[in-house]
């Protein structure tokens, strides 16, 4: 199929993932009950449910389900590693320490925005540190210090984590191990909102560096020598992802897979021209992380699995199946080389 | 001096003036107040060996290592005065090698050329188009448009390579060896591609190690010997057994190819030396078979220095 064949596809399922989001849950509503509470009419609590639960929830997973999967591929453009994903350079480190933090002490059970706001300001830390211990004297960024500075100060930050986690009571540690699997349970419109405002401008801003990250594919000399200013490009391109990934993590903690596997799928099919590929693997991470997050809560009622967990269970082999026809294919494999 | 070096500037599409670079933590400079010129559509190949800074004075005439000394200026402008996106529009750059982090086809790899002409979202104009596909035409790379670059053998490749260069609609072309790893054919395809762009107005900056090749195709040659310049000007003036056996530290015979009329260099073996030797410039090397050693253990201490300069 043509890109543009995958991207109506793609557009018209997050659509339809939205649609199938707020017509199931736990409650049993029909689709005339839903249709009418999104209309502002039929009963009170079915409006309640259908427009301050599903409705922000559904949005929330594709603002989030997108963001992940287009930072997932900036960072493996930037790294030149197939195998880069949103949390490789420490973030989810930082923001799990935040958050931890806000749970011990109390803060996340008495102030609503507290945790999001301790596990953003962590992520923010954590890139911080990131970009001033690889940052050179004449202020180049060598994006191997990169990842090893990102994989040390993540390394750090779990510590911390660790140790807080040690001398916090029973029901603090279950809080923060659900946190850090990740869920969207919490999504209201303010942090929707909150999430919209931040991730659209950065998710615009990266679209626009999809020419010059096709060329850092090729290595940064020969992009310098086909006139992009490298420098320029790695920095804007780890700060945009790293603060879109630290906006997700901040709102629903952290959601593995989606970064690393969606990215991947979408070379396969339509290869690697970040042009296309970019705005593709937001539509395709929306759709995928509304579909698990749909699995995640009508899966075991009434419970909730962790959606981190169904990303994982769903996304793996949903891969290696991508990964299997691509290389029968012969289309040349997205790993390695 | 610096009148004299302004005024050359202007017919000239690259130079250096006293241009000197030390990377950290190297013994010797990688370059020691090298000034060079390459006139406008002037064939210019670069010779010397490992580690004599070939490629360090590639990459400092556009820019991408820092000099402790001197200056580098690209048609009479400073290197640093350059925007990359102008730069690219006037030079483009066949280097050593490359590693493709994903799989991509030819036709995207050459179509990267245009680069330097669209704006970040701007799709391509028929003029891009045309630049592309008289490029891949030119390099005989048209039937290949749609394959993965893994799927290539090294001689298609690197005639991808040059074609995104020429994609760019350079003045200037910078190619590193890029017929290292070729055959016969592709070498000589490329070489006689390089010499018709001359011939069309471009300036070619050829690295080889070819010394036979450069002194058939090339306008002038420029001899590096551990950062310095050893020899530069015409073929028949640069391609002197002395200097060759001096820079290469290996005996060397000159004679004319009765065949192309240019200058064919044959490196002799060190024990045939005193046989192989007749006439001119030979006497200074005629130690013969005892000279072996010091011969061998003289280029093994060439070759330790070669470290700072080939970095890729």
């Amino acid at each position: 199929m043509k890109p543009i064949t995958w991207a109506a596809v793609l557009g018209l399922a997050v659509v339809l993932v939205f649609l199938l989001s707020i017509l199931l849950g736990p409650a049993d509503l029909t689709p005339g009950q839903v249709f009418a509470a999104l209309l502002g009419g039929g009963d009170v609590n079915d409006r309640r449910i259908v427009v301050e639960l599903r409705a922000p929830r559904a949005v929330m997973a594709i603002l989030v389900g997108g963001g992940l999967s287009l930072s997932g591929a900036v960072f493996q453009a930037l790294l030149r590693n197939p195998l880069a994903e949103p949390y490789i350079l420490g973030i989810s480190g930082g923001a799990a320490t935040g958050a931890v933090v806000a749970i011990a002490l109390g803060l996340a059970a008495s102030l609503s925005w507290a945790l999001p706001a301790a596990a953003f300001a962590g992520a923010l830390l954590a890139i911080f540190l990131v970009l001033r211990v690889a940052a050179t004297a004449d202020r180049r960024v060598d994006v191997r210090v990169l990842l090893l500075a990102g994989v040390v100060v993540g390394a750090f930050f779990t510590a911390c984590m660790a140790f807080v986690l040690s001398i916090s009571d029973a029901r603090t540690v279950r809080s923060a191990v659900l946190w850090m699997m990740g869920s969207l349970a919490g999504s209201d419109w303010r942090t929707v909102w909150m999430v919209t405002l931040y991730s659209i401008p950065a998710v615009i801003a990266l679209v626009g560096l999809a020419r010059p990250l096709n060329l850092l594919a090729i290595g940064e000399e020969t992009a310098g020598y086909l006139g992009a200013d490298v420098e320029r490009v790695k920095r804007n391109a780890y700060i945009l992802a790293s603060l879109l990934t630290a906006a997700g993590v901040a709102a629903t903690g952290v959601i593995g897979f989606v970064g690393l596997i969606v990215p991947h799928s979408i070379r396969l099919l339509v290869g690697a021209d970040y042009r296309v590929l970019l705005p593709l693997a937001f539509l395709a991470g929306a759709v995928f992380l509304t579909l698990a997050d749909i699995v995640a809560r009508t899966v075991l009622p009434p419970n909730e699995v962790p959606i981190g967990v169904i990303t994982a269970f769903v996304g793996v082999p949903l891969f290696l199946l991508l990964l299997r026809r691509s290389v029968g294919a012969g289309a040349g494999s997205g790993i390695g080389a | 001096m610096a009148t004299e070096s302004a005024a050359s500037n202007g017919s000239a599409a690259l130079g250096t003036t006293e241009l000197s670079i030390h990377y950290p933590n190297a013994p010797e400079p990688a370059l020691d107040s090298v000034s060079m010129t390459v006139p406008r559509g002037c064939f210019y190949a670069v010779l010397g060996p490992n580690g004599s800074g070939k490629s360090t004075l590639l990459r400092a005439l556009l820019g991408m290592v820092p000099h402790q000394a001197g200056q580098a200026h690209v048609f009479g402008r400073p290197v640093s005065d350059w925007d990359r996106r102008a730069l690219a529009r006037e030079a483009g750059v066949v280097s050593q090698s490359e590693s493709l982090a994903f799989p991509i086809t030819v036709r995207e790899l050459v179509a990267m050329g245009r680069y330097p002409y669209l704006g970040a979202l701007q799709s391509e104009t028929p003029t891009d188009k045309e630049a592309i596909s008289k490029a891949m035409r030119v390099c005989d790379i048209e039937s290949l448009a749609q394959r993965f670059l893994s799927t290539l053998s090294g001689g298609e490749i690197q005639r991808t390579r040059v074609a995104r260069a020429l994609a760019q609609e350079p003045n200037v072309l910078l190619l590193d060896e890029p017929t290292a790893s070729l055959d016969v054919r592709h070498e000589m395809e490329i070489l006689e591609l390089l010499r018709a762009s001359v011939d069309d107005g471009m300036t070619v900056f050829l690295i080889t190690h070819h010394l036979d090749l450069a002194a058939r195709f090339a306008d002038r040659l420029l001899l590096l010997d551990r950062g310095t310049v050893a020899a530069e000007g015409e073929p028949r003036e640069v391609l002197r057994e002395e200097t060759l056996e001096r820079v290469y530290e290996w005996p060397i015979s000159v004679s004319n190819d009765p065949a192309t009329g240019a200058p064919r260099v044959t490196p002799l073996s060190t024990s045939s030396r005193s046989s192989a030797s007749s006439g001119s410039g030979s006497s200074s090397y005629s130690s013969g078979s005892s000279s072996s050693s010091s011969g061998s253990s003289s280029s093994s201490s060439g070759s330790s220095s070669s470290g700072s300069g080939s970095r890729p």
